[in-house]
């Protein structure tokens, strides 16, 4: 039980005497800083002033991109519907572990961890094992079912759950861990059975971050390039999406290339926006 | 309301929590609210929470009337509770607060917020109906958690320190308040608190619980006539407010 009485007030003073950061800083650690930033900012802005701006809705019309850009938008769509129908019970399940034994808390952490570090073209070859056509569970479903999954479009959806899964799972999990487990309790003594706590309390408490999670693995799925190739392949139309096509552009025709390629900069940059205004306030400001 | 017998109730709590042994056995009348009070860490909440079912017992039993319901989850004991700095649901202005309990029943929206209306207004709460609980002052979000958790219709009510998390200035009105709602609600009411002004207001009887033991119980007047340990004498000693 807490003591009672009114909160401190917090004031000033004691903040004011900190030095504020980014005051003094020695120059060679800002010249590195400036190294850096320019890294990271100097090829998107090459891009932009490279891009072919006139030709742009010529190419950005053609019938391969326009193919590229349908299919990409909706496997990563389906990969993100996926992700949260899958991940949102997973992040639950994981922000309640906090109770178990270590070793298979930790077991659940790693798997869930392991598609944020692992190459994607080693989940692309690790999902052709276990789905292939001779694959694990992938021989049983040809045999049986006469289900061919890889160099499919369910494939690609597949490969694209594969990496952005984590994203969903860890935001919609700090969400969960963050939201006042009282809530649920005062729910329960209000007559609410688990699954109404959980869809009426604790989905909406946590709706911020499974937005956040959701729209972060959407722009995961729709960059997703080295479990696609290696597991879905590149069949225009079928599996060829935006990042494959704009990389097998530039063997034939850089500008074409370059347009995909500000397509999905432009995609990126409207997905930034999105999170800062809306679901990270950290990053606000 | 309709005023029907209500019943009374029977906790026998028995639970091992954190080190802590804690055993209080206790009937509640109808009518006559009971203050458990006690030093900080002393299992008062958890008193409460056990007879709510938000914590297991390891032994012993609670009953309202003759149903016993120590078996039964916490939705199912048809128990308010109101706790401790509220736990008002934020993402739900007052009136959905209200009609939250008509809602898990089953219904509409529509009807559950209709049947939230007179509480709103027996609780003065119309004009604050759209305000979502961040914007309450702590004696509005107290209406609110008390309309909230009466709404359900429980047999049973318990009060988690009700007044910590007011500001001084507006304790005394607002305890003034809480009384006449619960002297209204009827049934058996129990007030966990750290202040015998709080208890004096609110309840009829008194139930000193330290340490995880009951050391005393009765009336404030049993109290200040014969205290049975020294921390009872220092409370009343030190309550002026």
């Amino acid at each position: 039980m807490t003591a009672p009485g009114p909160r401190p007030v917090r004031t000033s003073p004691a903040r004011r005497r900190t030095p504020r950061p980014g005051g003094r800083l020695a120059w060679p650690i800002a010249a590195v800083a400036a190294i850096a930033l320019a890294l990271l900012v100097l090829p998107l802005v090459s891009l932009v002033l490279r891009a072919p701006w006139a030709d742009l809705p010529r190419l950005l019309a053609r019938e391969s991109v326009l193919q590229a850009l349908v299919l990409s938008f909706g496997t990563a769509l389906a990969a993100t519907a996926l992700c949260l129908v899958l991940g949102v019970p997973l992040a639950a399940v994981l922000a309640r572990a906090s109770g178990w034994p270590s070793l298979p808390r930790r077991l659940l952490r790693a798997a869930v961890t392991v598609p944020l570090v692992l190459p994607p073209v080693v989940g692309g070859i690790a999902l052709l094992q276990f789905l292939g056509r001779r694959g694990v569970v992938g021989g049983l479903l040809d045999d049986r079912f006469g289900i061919t999954v890889p160099f499919t479009t369910g494939a690609v959806v597949i490969a694209q759950v594969f990496v952005a899964l984590p994203f969903l799972v860890f935001a919609v999990e700090g969400a969960l861990r963050t939201a006042d487990r009282r809530t649920e309790l005062a729910a329960a003594t209000l007559g609410a059975s688990r699954w109404q706590v959980f869809r009426h309390v604790t989905l909406p408490l946590v709706a911020p971050g499974v937005a956040a999670g959701a729209v972060l693995c959407f722009s995961r799925a729709l960059g997703e390039f080295g479990a696609t190739i290696t597991f879905a392949g590149s069949l225009p139309g079928v599996t060829r999406t935006l990042p494959i096509a704009s990389y097998l552009a530039m063997q034939s025709d850089p500008d074409e290339a370059i347009a995909l390629a500000l397509l999905l900069l432009a995609v990126s940059i409207a997905v930034l926006i999105g999170l800062r205004d809306r679901w990270l306030p950290g990053v606000r400001g | 309301m309709t005023r029907m017998p209500r019943p009374v109730l029977h906790a026998d709590v028995h639970v091992a929590r954190g080190g802590l042994h804690v055993e209080a056995a206790f009937d509640v009348t109808p009518g006559h609210p009971l203050a458990v009070i006690g030093p900080n860490g002393a299992g008062k909440s958890t008193v409460l929470a056990a007879i709510a079912g938000l914590v297991p017992l390891d032994a012993g039993g609670v009953s309202i009337g003759d149903r016993v319901i120590d078996g039964l989850p916490p939705e199912a004991r048809r128990i308010g509770v109101v706790f401790q700095d509220y736990v008002l649901f934020p993402h739900l202005d007052v009136r959905d607060n209200i009609a939250f309990a008509a809602r898990m029943r089953g219904g509409s929206r529509a009807a559950a917020r209709a049947a939230a209306e007179p509480w709103l207004e027996r609780y003065g709460l119309t004009l604050l109906a759209e305000r979502f609980p961040a914007e309450l002052s702590g004696g509005q979000a107290q209406r609110v958690a008390l309309a909230r958790a009466l709404a359900a219709e429980p047999e049973v009510l318990l009060l988690d320190e009700p007044m910590s998390a007011l500001d001084v200035e507006v304790r005394a009105e607002m305890r003034d308040e809480l009384a006449t709602h619960v002297r209204e609600f009827g049934g058996a009411t129990v007030l966990v608190t750290h202040s015998p002004a709080d208890a004096a207001a609110l309840a009829d009887s008194v139930l000193v619980l330290e340490a995880g033991r009951v050391t005393q119980r009765g009336t404030l007047a049993d109290l200040r006539a014969a205290p049975a340990t020294p921390y009872v004498g220092r409370m009343l000693a030190a309550s002026h407010d």
